[in-house]
């Protein structure tokens, strides 16, 4: 199991990082690897920065002033926060999913095509990255009819997967979940899970969740978070089985939080 | 015992303030009332096309002041509409983490409230006395000025109606903040704002005190907008202070078709924002509302 | 390798043309935004106070608002008169308006059947969207007679005798006075006043009045214990608010308070305010001292409506904050 681990290529490294809102340190001295084409969940009760340390990992902490990094992160051995990474770029890279379906007002189509016009894509090649990022997403055959249509039109779930295939079509290297499935009834979930697994054939997940099953299921590699710090990060199968930490054990045999 | 009369209490007012409430909606039915009855009765089509006559002799129409009245209302909206929206915009997407500009904010809603006349004074001194007599433009700038702060002050209420998570999705497909906010946040909120546009035009479509002395007023059917315009608001104080009857009744009708014009907007504008007109946007307003 | 390159330049094209349109954005944006929210407002004190300067050389602060004379043919200019008429009439239209603008408040939040809130709110709303010159037209037209005729010799009657008291209601019944403005000038003003006081009310937090009303509590216990209290503040703001409103209000005043400059000194007594000289006066004046004169005034109500406009924004963000924390 170790070994196999070694083996593993690293798309991106958390090296010592620190993370502050104003006086408030959120994160204390986090350090993990994420694996290249492989699902890593954090997981930990409310409040215990999981969610923060995911929007570390494209600085969506930027848009709001008074919050500080320390520490590092690589994305393919280069830091994120180098002065010459550029953020739109950082962020079509590693794409991020929300907790609440977000689809923007406008029709299916032009939610895909969102990110795609940005990138200055133009005429059929849009066409054809639309549908290709739709049916990634298992979205095609139930849109393909009505893609003038508004987005707000969709089912939860659907919007849900509107939004990953949004993402997916700048085709990012990372894609972040954050709690996608919370809002989401257990059909539509499972989905969305079936999707995840899928996924990862092509790109590096991570997932945030706050339903251990989910993380069990889904995931190759965990993270147990708890009050700002990692407390354990392994593979999903020793995590849940038999945890190096007593903390984990406590958390995950359900003795709090 | 106590009971009772803590019922009593009670009854009594809440029964108050139920006859405050109607004697409240009892001003707005009279004023209607007589607006509506005195302004039919002296209505007539001839008010509208023809010019008017003389002072003195009976007949003619007021063709200058509606004519002014819309050039005057369409210029103000074409000049403050834009500033108004730019600024709205950068409070809502740029200062909402800066105090200073979080002030400058309030000063604006501040600014809503400015008594009008001031506005008619202000231009007055900068577009009239300089030109050396009244003129139309100065009447549209001062309606322009007037309506900047009350579509600033909506366009940022109802663009920080639009919820956070939407701006970060946009970011997190790298774009940028213009993009954002022109293909994302606008677009999510364009009821609203069309709403403070329209309440905005409301509000301006009605004002007399900035005109009286830009705009002033012309007894000729008038398109060159450095002399002076009539419109209908001060064709109306002009009529009402005159001598004549017939100059009384004409005002009413002008009135009347004012009223008309500046409820309906208001009316149209509070329809749209609560979704009453079936258009695709009501429905996402809606959600927005409830995701707040 | 030439399409790459191809696309390699489009993307970097559209990178810079991306942020050089996010700094034009921004800087533009904001021009605005100081403009609305700074210089604007500079901008209109710096113009009434230049074209103004003439008046306080000659009158000085003190002395041209204790003076009472108002005369362009001696050129001699003092605004006492027309700030007492805007202060009598502006707190008499507050003092009629502020307890039926509560009083429709508690209704609406606290008393209609749902069904009919948006009907009642509707009504009042639509009575802040009539213009004002219609306010005077109907004022002047319809309430002035009935006012001379009927209500103010009734009241002449009833209260005229009583020592002190009948000193108000004085003079001759014209229907063109104090009392009338004011009558009229509350009307125009109880729309924003029960709308920030409705305001305020939907701020309570509703387990708060839940819980009023577990304890056993009526309706009207809820709306004296708990409601009122806590948003005190914000109703005294809404009051300043539609004071500051009240101030400027031009048109329904002009055709109403009879334009005499005069300290009144009945209920029934024409007078003048600031917005009535300037309505009346401003295309008559003739000379430089008359105009300059008539823009020292309309400096004065704006920076008094500014700084009472001011007060009321403090109070009801003093409120807010209490709740939204």
């Amino acid at each position: 199991m170790l070994e196999t681990t070694i083996k593993q290529k690293k798309r991106m490294e958390i090296i010592n990082l620190n993370f502050y809102y104003g006086k408030n340190h959120a994160l204390k001295n986090i350090s993990m690897p994420i694996f290249d084409r492989r699902v890593t969940a954090l997981i930990g009760p409310s409040g215990c920065g999981k969610t923060t340390l995911l929007r570390c990992f494209n600085r969506m902490h930027d848009l709001y002033p008074n919050n500080r990094y320390e520490g590092d992160i690589l994305l393919d051995d280069v830091s994120i926060f180098d002065k010459s990474v550029d953020l739109i770029e950082l962020r079509s890279k590693v794409g991020m999913v929300f907790q609440k379906p977000t689809p923007f007002p406008m029709s299916i189509f032009d939610n895909i095509a969102f990110g795609l016009k940005l990138k200055g894509i133009r005429g059929s090649e849009l066409k054809g990255r639309v549908e290709k990022a739709l049916k990634d997403a298992a979205l095609w055959d139930e849109v393909k009819d009505r893609l003038k249509e508004s987005a707000f039109s969709l089912s939860g779930g659907q919007q849900q997967r509107l939004c990953i295939a949004r993402s997916l079509a700048v085709e990012p290297e990372v894609l972040l979940f954050d709690e996608p499935t919370s809002a989401l009834d257990p059909i539509s979930t499972a989905k969305i899970e079936e999707l995840i697994v899928e996924l990862k054939r092509e790109i590096t997940i991570v997932i945030v969740t706050h339903n251990m099953q989910q993380a069990a299921r889904i995931s190759d590699y965990t993270g147990f978070m708890y009050l700002g710090e990692l407390v354990e990060f392994n593979p999903t199968e020793k995590l849940f089985t038999k945890p190096d930490q007593k903390l984990t054990e406590d958390y995950i045999t359900g003795r709090f939080g | 015992m106590r009971k009772r009369y803590r019922k009593v209490v009670n009854l009594l007012m809440l029964s108050l303030s139920g006859l405050l409430t109607v004697y409240g909606v009892f001003w707005l039915f009279w004023i209607l009332g007589s607006l509506f009855i005195s302004g039919i009765k002296y209505f007539s089509p001839e008010l509208v096309y023809l010019d008017p006559t003389p002072a003195g002799m009976e007949g003619g129409g007021l063709r200058p002041a509606f004519v002014g009245h819309f050039i005057l209302t369409t210029l103000a909206t074409i000049i403050g509409v834009p500033i108004g929206l730019m600024a709205g915009i950068y409070f809502a997407e740029y200062g909402k983490d800066s105090d200073f500009f979080r002030v400058l904010r309030h000063i604006t809603d501040i600014m809503v409230s400015t008594p009008s006349i001031i506005m008619g004074a202000v231009v007055y001194a900068v577009l009239v006395k300089p030109i050396g007599h009244f003129n139309g433009l100065s009447g549209a700038v001062a309606l322009a000025l007037l309506m900047v702060p009350v579509v600033a002050v909506t366009t940022d209420e109802m663009l920080k109606l639009v919820p956070q998570q939407m701006r970060e999705a946009a970011y997190a497909l790298g774009a940028y903040k213009w993009q954002m906010i022109k293909s994302v946040t606008l677009r999510a909120a364009k009821v609203g704002v069309l709403t403070g546009i329209l309440l905005g035009v409301a509000r301006i479509s009605g004002e007399t005190a900035p005109l009286l002395f830009t705009s002033f007023n012309n007894a000729f059917l008038n398109f060159n907008l450095m002399k002076p315009m009539a419109s209908i608001t001060v064709t109306t104080f002009n009529y009402v202070m005159g001598p004549y009857h017939y100059w009384h009744q004409q005002a009413w009708a002008a009135s009347l078709i004012l009223t008309l014009g500046v409820l309906m907007l208001s009316i149209f504008a509070r329809l749209i924002l609560h979704g009453k007109i079936t258009n695709p946007f009501a429905f996402m307003f809606k959600r927005i509302k409830k995701e707040v | 390798m030439q399409i790459e390159s191809v696309v390699q330049k489009r993307i970097s094209e559209v990178k810079n043309s991306g942020v050089l349109i996010e700094r034009l954005a921004k800087v533009s944006l904001g021009l605005w935004a100081l403009f609305a929210g700074l210089l604007f407002p500079i901008l209109i004190f710096l113009i009434l106070y230049y074209e103004s300067r003439l008046a306080i050389e000659k009158f000085g602060v003190i002395n041209f608002l204790t003076h009472t004379n108002w005369d362009p043919v001696t050129e001699d200019f003092g605004a006492a008169t027309m700030v007492v008429g805007t202060i009598i009439s502006t707190l008499l239209s507050i003092l009629m308006a502020a307890p039926i603008s509560v009083g429709i408040a508690i209704f609406i939040t606290e008393l209609s059947p749902r069904w009919f809130k948006p009907i009642i709110s509707g009504a009042v709303e639509l009575l802040a969207a009539i213009p004002s010159i219609i306010y005077g037209l109907w004022g002047f037209f319809v309430l002035t007679p009935i006012m001379a005729e009927k209500v103010e010799p009734w009241i002449q009657n009833k209260l005229g005798n009583v020592p002190v008291v009948g000193q108000l209601f004085s003079g001759a019944t014209t229907g063109v006075d104090i009392f009338t403005t004011s009558l009229v000038l509350s009307i125009m003003i109880i729309p924003f006043m029960s709308a920030v006081v409705r305001d305020s009310f939907e701020l309570v937090p509703p387990i708060m009045k839940e819980s009023a009303y577990g304890l056993g509590a009526t309706q009207w216990e809820v709306v004296r214990k708990v409601i009122i209290p806590y948003t005190a503040s914000g109703m005294a703001g809404g009051l300043v608010l539609s004071t500051g409103r009240a101030l400027g209000e031009t048109m329904a005043v002009t055709f109403l308070a009879g334009n005499n400059p005069q300290i009144p000194k009945s209920l029934f007594d024409s007078f003048t305010t600031i917005t009535v000289a300037l309505a009346n006066q401003f295309t008559e004046a003739d000379t430089d001292i008359y105009l300059s004169s008539l823009y020292y005034v309309s400096m004065f109500l704006f920076v008094i409506s500014f700084v009472i406009l001011f007060l009321a924004k403090f109070m009801i963000l003093r409120l807010e904050k209490r709740w939204k924390v």
